[in-house]
């Protein structure tokens, strides 16, 4: 089983009709032994990549892409050119390092064939080992390839984020809920939505602004009718310790009397025409300019605009959207900017266009940390971007729709994502275009839930869709989702903290967790959350049941809701209602919890966690829990956290500290202890005061619930059951 | 019968203090038994900070149970009860400060404030109350005069209707017969025009034949007419009378009835219980924000114009009082709009 280079494939394009053109480079990969690929996103397809023998390649070309269709190899928002190969002995990844427009083809020797024919193969003995084909093109530039050779998944992720970066560690409210639409028409309008979720008692973090807060959609600037006081509206928010984002597009309407383009303009930061001068495609504004954020100083200029003094009206609970970043121009082609618009350095689009978001979101993501002067940890969305781009924030899956397909589709989305560095990702919830049913809205908030980023987001013409509109039992339904999510903060955080780390995607698939499990290798509708955690929302409409798959020979899995335990490996049909997320915690690890659920995710900061323990069929379990302020550098700059592990074995509990190096100061405490699978003990002890903790025992479940340990969570302590 | 009761009756025990508006449940000396009666647990762990109850009922004062209540005594102002997790939270809720005994935020007693503001307020409310009232009395006498009046104007309308349509009756029969004899004559007339073709004498040349380009009139009625008139010309003035009086009274009947028509439809309109809204009948507001004038004329249509010019959208035409059930008048439905991309026609909604 190795990789090799199998052939090399010169220009395809524009060699002929101009000498001056570049030329473009391909290669060839093949992996013996291999039958399942995945990676290279951004495409609305499985999370299994499939061959392209008889039609387009996969493209990855940064693109705004209107409605776009599912299960196709169509270009989208955003592009990484990462791509990986895996069977049950090793995992491969190859990391081509191109910005320009890039074409992938894949064949394979045993598409098409059943599993029937595969064994008949084998059988006979004469089927020829499996093999994976790859062919690799760019419109430009040269081959530059990293080979990241594993041999496990976590080796791979560990290598290309070594390369790349690793998932920037969010302030604790990016990871909660969010609530946006284009838009959230006045101050009024703000005011009004966000009393409505205390109202309605729904815990959300943040409020989103879209593009109509502006003046004309001059971005850095507010509507002087509809949003006169931003500073209050913010302050009000900041007193519910509540966040908000606003948008800032990189296309600057061109305008004389409008600062932010004099500004590009006098020191020539505009992407220019091939001609020289300032590049001018038409957006929402109407005529722009496009800032070009290739050049460094450009990018440091962008950044200082994000100084409460530069950006009039913000505050340091507004943070930042960055959309239309391919760049979108609606009168360019495919509407995107010409290819031969030129950036700093003389360098044509068609030789970095997929970079342009990535550097955006990078120069927006640098001006917030310089705003506080280095202590907060920055907040931008970002719908374009490239490799590496998960060192700055999150994603969105761009503009879905209000369709069964795309709550579905968003799993394989993310999925791809995480494989690849990214794993701060999330599709709009209910769907951008169209209206949802309740029963799809209330499904796809189960799904958000479940996701790593939490937003639910619709299109201007759509009908307003705040939780409470749907009737008081889908608001229940859909306040049951946000709520198990706040619950589980503490565990999303820790597992975002790995990823900053390790690499590990947040959100993964099966199959890295069960490498040689070949049962996993296509699964997409099912996933992980860390290794402890496996989700299978449901996504059928009218849905009764769910067929779950749990893997792990000889292990076993606790159902969340009803914490009754399964042995793996099995296939079963599940049984659904309306208010099903199956959601089940792996025997054998630790999950840690906050289980009184606030209004907010700050106003939670010092309550206590409950540890759920689930016991492997050897009795043991293992888990970890990371604490810092929630917001700032200081885990790096002052060495301020907590991580923590807690282990069980042997009848004995014990809380040790993960990272020695780690220390922080935190009033939280240790509320309850659950042990799912535990049989009932004679009395339960605090071992080092030798007090009596109170218990209770489900014997029906063999689910043991521990009372009020009290213990503060940075301390070391051991609980024996006797 | 009790139990039917105890979710409305929470209460409140402070960490340091128990007060409380049902102490009766809360005795120190005996076990606590939840109010749900699903567990009965040392009085030491009422309040401390764990949820023991499935009703959250031992927690009243903490934020421990997740479906539990505070209660918030707010002398000066008035009671209140918050969820749970909103004790401690760093966010100042009751106004008497209590929900925040442990967060280490310092909150402002507002309570007195709070009651002062609430009470002119509801002074002041009372006044425009007793004001609208007075104001409502007087559009309901003016609408019921109103009515009354067009009431009166409709039956005299229909009164005037019938006699007119008598008229109108006679006139037709009296047309009919002024119009006989010249149809006779005009019959006649023709057949004998018909029968023996006379001679067209110099008086009838009716078209001027001045073109040479055109053949010579050979034959046209013209000269029939002109032959009828000067034969017939005292029946055919009585007929041509009667026609027009005729036309004129039915032109006058046709516009009785269209006054009728929207007469009927003005009283048709649902004005409200006592016709107060009549008085709204025709009337068009304008608002005007940075984009738009948004123009509502009451009981017929809205609409959206943009500001610096283009076409005019329609918002929905009136449809139907579209409030609660028991504040039916409370708000106007406007339907049937221009549609939406994508999406449904337009409508709007008005609160009055």
């Amino acid at each position: 089983f190795s990789d090799k280079v199998s052939s090399t494939v010169v220009s395809m394009w524009d060699k002929i009709k101009n000498v001056f053109s570049p030329a473009s480079v391909g290669l060839d990969f093949s992996f013996p032994g291999v039958e399942h690929v995945y990676g290279i996103p951004e495409h609305a397809d499985s999370l299994r990549l499939r061959t392209t023998e008889g039609g387009d390649p996969y493209r990855l070309f940064n693109l705004d892409v209107f409605q776009y269709e599912l299960y196709n190899p169509m270009a989208l928002y955003g592009s990484v050119p990462v791509m990986l190969a895996h069977n049950p002995q090793r995992t491969l990844g190859i990391f081509w390092l191109n910005a320009a427009e890039t074409w992938v083809d894949i064949t394979s020797n045993t598409a098409g064939k059943t599993l029937f024919g595969k064994m008949l193969d084998y059988m006979q003995g004469g089927g020829e080992t499996p093999q994976t084909d790859v062919h690799w093109m760019s419109e430009s530039g040269i081959i530059d390839v990293f080979l990241l050779l594993g041999p496990s998944p976590n080796d791979v992720f560990r290598q290309y984020t070594s390369l790349t970066g690793t998932q920037a560690l969010p302030p604790l409210f990016a990871l909660a809920y969010h609530q946006s639409r284009w838009n959230y028409n006045d101050e009024d309008d703000v005011a009004g939505v966000d009393n409505g979720f205390d109202e309605h008692d729904i815990p959300y973090d943040v409020i989103w602004l879209d593009i109509e807060h502006a003046d004309g959609k001059r971005y850095f600037t507010w509507d002087s009718n509809k949003f006169p006081r931003p500073r209050e509206m913010l302050q009000r928010l900041a007193a519910k310790k509540r966040k908000m984002v606003s948008i800032v597009d990189p296309h600057i309407k061109v305008d004389s009397g409008y600062r932010v383009h004099n500004e590009i303009r006098s020191r020539g930061f505009y992407i220019k025409t091939k001609d020289g001068s300032d590049y001018e495609g038409w957006c929402w504004p109407g005529s722009a300019g496009y800032p070009d954020f290739t050049n460094p100083e450009m990018r440091a200029w962008w950044a200082s605009m994000f100084a409460y003094d530069q950006y009039e009206g913000s505050l340091d609970n507004l943070y930042t959207w960055n959309d239309m970043n391919e760049p979108s121009v609606f009168n360019g082609p495919e509407v995107t900017i010409h290819k031969d618009a030129v950036h700093h350095g003389g360098w044509e689009n068609r030789d970095l266009h997929n970079l342009y978001g990535f550097y955006v979101q990078m120069a927006t993501a640098e001006g917030q940390v310089q705003r506080s002067r280095g202590a907060e940890r920055p907040f931008v969305l970002t719908r374009a971007f490239f490799a590496g781009s998960q060192r700055y924030g999150a994603v969105w899956t761009g503009d879905n729709a209000a369709e069964w397909d795309h709550v579905k589709i968003s799993i394989p989305m993310c999925l791809s994502l995480g494989l690849v560095g990214i794993s701060f990702c999330g599709a709009d919830i209910g769907g951008f275009f169209k209206n949802p049913e309740s029963e799809l809205l209330v499904r796809w908030y189960q799904v958000g839930a479940y996701q790593p980023f939490f937003r639910a987001h619709a299109h201007l013409d759509t009908v307003r869709r705040e939780p409470w509109l749907f009737g008081d039992e889908n608001k229940g339904l859909i306040r049951a989702a946000i709520r198990q999510r706040y619950a589980l903060l503490p565990y999303w955080y820790t597992v975002f903290y790995r990823s900053y780390r390790t690499g590990q995607p947040v959100m993964r698939p099966l199959w890295v967790e069960y490498p040689q499990d070949v049962a996993t290798f296509s699964i997409d509708d099912q996933y992980l959350i860390g290794d402890a955690l496996l989700v299978h929302p449901v996504t059928e409409e009218g849905a009764r049941g769910v067929q779950i798959y749990l893997p792990g020979k000889g292990e076993v899995w606790y159902d969340v809701g009803t914490q009754q335990k399964h042995h793996a490996p099995q296939t079963f049909y599940m049984a659904v209602t309306m208010s099903s997320i199956p959601v089940f915690q792996r025997g054998g690890s630790i999950v840690v919890r906050k289980e009184r659920v606030r209004r907010s995710s700050e106003c939670m900061r010092s309550d206590p966690y409950t540890l759920y323990v689930a016991l492997s069929p050897q009795g043991t379990a293992q888990g970890d829990l990371f604490i810092d302020d929630g917001h700032t550098f200081n885990l790096e700059s002052k060495a301020q956290y907590l991580h923590r592990r807690f282990s069980f074995s042997g009848n004995t509990l014990t809380a040790s500290s993960a990272d020695p190096k780690g220390s922080f100061e935190s009033p939280a405490w240790i509320e309850r202890v659950v042990i799912l699978g535990a049989g009932k003990p004679a009395a339960v002890f605090l071992k080092e005061t030798e007090t009596r903790l109170g218990f209770q025992h489900e014997a029906e479940t063999s689910v043991l619930t521990l009372r009020k340990p009290g213990i503060n969570i940075g301390a070391d302590w051991s609980i024996s059951l006797r | 019968m009790l139990l039917l009761l105890l979710p409305l009756l929470g209460a409140l025990v402070s960490a340091v203090e128990v007060k409380r508006p049902h102490h009766h449940f809360y005795e120190e000396s005996k076990p606590f038994t939840c109010l749900d009666g699903s567990a009965t647990i040392s009085f030491d762990q009422v309040n401390d900070d764990y949820c023991d109850c499935k009703d959250g009922s031992d927690e009243p004062g903490t934020s421990a149970c997740p479906n539990g209540r505070f209660h918030c005594t707010n002398a000066g102002y008035r009671p209140q009860y918050v969820p749970s997790s909103r004790v401690n939270d760093g966010i100042c809720d009751c106004c008497d400060t209590t929900d925040e005994y442990n967060s280490g935020v310092v909150c402002e007693n507002t309570c007195k404030e709070m009651g002062r503001k609430e009470r002119e307020t509801l002074q002041q409310m009372a006044e425009v109350a007793r004001e609208g009232f007075r104001l409502k009395q007087a559009l309901i006498d003016e609408a019921s005069k109103g009515r009354e009046e067009k009431q009166g104007k409709l039956a005299e309308l229909q009164e005037g209707k019938k006699s007119l349509e008598e008229q109108v009756e006679t006139l037709k029969t009296h047309k009919e017969a002024a119009e006989k004899p010249e149809k006779e004559a005009v019959e006649i007339h023709q057949k004998a025009w018909d029968g023996e073709c006379p001679p067209a004498g110099p008086s009838h040349v009716a078209i001027p034949s001045g073109n040479p380009l055109l053949p010579p009139p050979t034959h046209t009625h013209t000269p029939i007419f002109n032959l009828a008139r000067i034969i017939f010309l005292p029946s055919f003035s009585v007929a041509q009378n009667a026609r027009d009086q005729f036309e004129e009274a039915e032109k006058s009947l046709k516009e009785m009835e269209e006054s009728i028509r929207s007469l009927e439809k003005e009283i048709s309109f649902d004005f409200g219980p006592l016709g107060e809204f009549a008085y709204l009948y025709g009337q068009c507001y304008e608002l005007t924000n940075n984009e738009y004038i948004y123009r509502l004329c009451l009981f017929n249509r809205v609409s959206q114009k943009p500001k610096h010019g283009g076409s005019e959208t329609n918002l929905g035409t009136w449809g139907s009082w579209a409030g609660p059930e028991d504040q039916k008048f409370s708000v106007m439905k406007y339907e049937h709009g221009t549609g939406c991309w994508q999406g449904p026609n337009r409508s709007t909604t008005v609160s009055v």
